[in-house]
């Protein structure tokens, strides 16, 4: 019973993790119907820049308080993500949106090999160790079962991310523009409604999401690496089709489960098979449940629109 | 444009008369490895990689460029090929098969991966297609670095190793060949062995692509639908595109576990997978020629790198700032980018009379 509620808990915190990223692959899927490839190094330049902000800042600084100088961290992360996800979609994706479909998907793994050329020229191929900001000491509300403040606020500040995108695309007016030109871009235009400038700041939007969760994915792992934004992106993706590719709170759902599954996965595959594979395969679950999800239920857990939409 | 569709398609600057341009190519390929020893061992061992990419860009094309099913784990294909002989013709299970058993076997299997990751996916979009292949190659590279225990099979990361060579009716590939005085360098007799793979690679593929098979794959590639709607198989159709082109990743990995006589995980990464789609994407998809150009063109560009990149930094900034690993995935994703931007169709376009690939709006 212990292992289970640890391992629930777990499992909650990479898959708000999980779900934050999914959000952003999900977002420009349903608007282009791309995958935005890149959108897992936007995780891993949010963790650096935000890890190189915080050893400027306390170097120059010592002393200040751990919280603002995450909230420094952030602060330069975010908008240097959005402004790269903006970058992208400008230079690598615009002008292809009327391309044969092989093409975007081609620029896109490119863009992302660029981005994680990039950051290894930048921060250097070595393993940077991404300070505790928010405590990791371990609390134990009942027998058998840690819980660190800094897990409670990765799911807190997951929680209210998601809460926040939802509010923003169902009551706002960008979000209204936002769910038509998802639904017929043409259409959209002769509403008067600026298609591109739509695309663009649905990119700045997912590409913040991913800034938030390369930082807290940083600090849970207390690492930052220039090719850390590969397996979450990969993760993320397959929660995006869990939930149903291009629906919003499917994303969300797929994340969660996706990251239960995984906790569970790994905690118990050693009993499941007999000591056979070990907490080293964890990484297959997400792509067994990948298969699965595609073979019996393409259109995903939430989504209404068939997958085969070419 | 010419009409004549059995051509290798060349734009029209490079279009020598055909009388001239073959033999050309063919003494080109035959006299390669004598001028590159010329130059040093190391060349030739290059040349012998740039055929290995070259079978290989020329089964991904299969599957990218006549099918237009983009696969990103298609290195996962290569490394069954190559494991395969490094169980059956190695001391690892003491097993000492010839190669006219394991290779077919590595390249059926190869197959049979491929069909068993196509079967489930094909029926979808491509872009899925592309994310689960590139999981699957992700999975195997997995298996292969963590099935050493409890029951160690592929020795983990530490690869396995004295692997058999290449031995064609008792002549070891892997010895110098003393023929009348003559000293064959082992690297120049791969290199013929391997030039001989190609170039029934060549034509098979340059069979298949005006046979009825090749014209269904161009017409799923160019719509879909339509081509569902006159009567294609189209679902066959991909599997074969995708079985086919495994076969060739299966043998190319076979090729290179006995060149190489050893293998590791750390040889199948995504990386290479991702190389080779670069080879096909700046050479052109769906253009042997054009493939076969970006294969060899990449394969140098390491080398390359060492010899003038380095040096060149050193003269610019009195120290490497780049070193050529870093500035050779520098130049791969830029080239993958640029070229979808500034010319999809690559150096040396597809022009059979099949290919009308400006068409399709998403």
């Amino acid at each position: 019973m212990e292992t289970f509620l640890q391992q629930t808990l777990n499992g909650l915190v990479s898959g708000s993790i999980y779900a934050l990223v999914a959000l952003g692959y999900t977002m420009v899927y349903g608007i282009l119907g791309l995958i935005n490839f890149a959108h897992g190094e936007l995780v891993m330049i949010g963790a650096l820049v935000a890890l190189q902000t915080v050893t400027a800042l306390s170097g120059a600084f010592p002393g200040l308080h751990p919280v603002i100088l995450l909230i420094a961290g952030v602060a330069v992360a975010v908008p240097v993500c959005m402004a790269v996800g903006y970058l992208i979609e400008r230079i690598g994706y615009r002008r292809l949106r009327n391309a044969p479909r092989l093409a975007p998907l081609i620029t896109a793994i490119g863009v992302s090999f660029l981005l994680q050329t990039l950051a290894m020229i930048i921060w250097g191929r070595e393993f940077h160790v991404f300070p505790q900001l928010v405590s990791t000491t371990p609390m134990q509300p009942m027998d058998g079962v840690v819980v660190s403040p800094l897990q409670i606020f990765t799911i807190v500040v997951a929680f209210a991310l998601m809460g926040g995108l939802m509010l923003l695309v169902n009551k706002s007016r960008l979000g209204r523009a936002m769910r038509a030109t998802a639904e017929n871009h043409r259409v959209a235009g002769l509403m008067g409604i600026n298609a591109n400038g739509v695309i663009a700041a649905t990119f700045i939007i997912g590409s913040g999401l991913a800034a938030l969760a390369g930082v807290l994915f940083a600090s849970n792992y207390a690492i930052a690496h220039y090719a850390m934004g590969f397996t979450p992106g990969l993760k993320a993706f397959t929660a995006a089709v869990l939930g149903g590719i291009g629906n919003l709170p499917g994303a969300m759902v797929g994340g969660l489960v996706l990251g239960l599954v995984e906790s569970f996965g790994a905690g118990y595959i050693e009993h499941l098979t007999f000591g056979f594979l070990n907490s080293s395969y964890q990484d297959i679950f997400a792509f067994m449940i990948l298969g699965a999800v595609l073979i019996f239920r393409p259109s995903g857990l939430l989504g209404e629109r068939v997958a085969d939409r070419a | 444009m010419t009409t004549n569709s059995t051509a290798l398609p060349l734009p029209a600057s490079f279009a020598l008369d055909r009388r001239i341009q073959r033999p050309l190519v063919i003494l080109l390929a035959l006299a390669a490895p004598l001028v590159a020893l010329s130059m040093g061992k190391s060349w030739v061992r290059v040349l012998d990689f740039a055929l290995l990419y070259v079978l290989l860009a020329i089964g991904l094309n299969l599957v990218v460029g006549f099918a237009g099913l983009l696969d990103l784990g298609y290195i996962a294909f290569y490394a069954v090929g190559a494991y395969t002989w490094a169980f059956l013709a190695s001391p690892h299970f003491g097993i000492h098969l010839p190669f006219w058993i394991v290779l077919p076997l590595g390249a059926a299997f190869a197959a049979l991966a491929g069909i068993a990751l196509g079967f489930p996916t094909l029926r979808l979009r491509g872009d899925y297609l592309a994310i689960v292949t590139l999981g699957f190659g992700e999975i195997i590279r997995i298996f292969m670095n963590n099935l050493n225990q409890p029951i160690n099979i592929t020795n983990g990361p530490q690869g396995i190793d004295s692997i058999d060579p290449l031995t064609i009716a008792g002549l070891d590939l892997s010895k110098d060949l003393d023929l009348f005085g003559f000293q064959i360098p082992s690297l120049t007799l791969y290199y013929y062995a391997f030039l001989a793979c190609v170039v029934a690679a060549i034509i098979l593929v340059r069979r298949l692509q005006i046979s009825r098979i090749g014209r269904a794959w161009a017409a799923i590639r160019d719509d879909e639908l339509a081509a569902k709607a006159i009567g294609i198989d189209t679902r066959m159709m991909k599997l074969l595109a995708f079985g086919l082109g495994a076969t060739f990743g299966g043998v190319s990995g076979g090729l290179f576990a006995a060149f190489q006589g050893f293998v590791s995980p750390e040889s199948f990464s995504l990386m290479e997978s991702i190389v080779v789609l670069t080879m096909i994407v700046l050479g052109g998809m769906g253009n042997l020629a054009g493939v076969i150009v970006g294969a060899i063109m990449l394969t140098a560009l390491p080398e390359l790198l060492r010899h003038f990149a380095v040096p060149m930094q050193m003269a610019l900034f009195g120290k490497t700032l780049l070193d050529p690993e870093v500035l050779r995935m520098l130049l791969l994703s830029l080239a993958m980018i640029v070229m979808m931007l500034v010319r999809p169709a690559g150096l040396l376009p597809a022009r059979t009379r099949y290919a009308h690939r400006d068409r399709r709006n998403a």
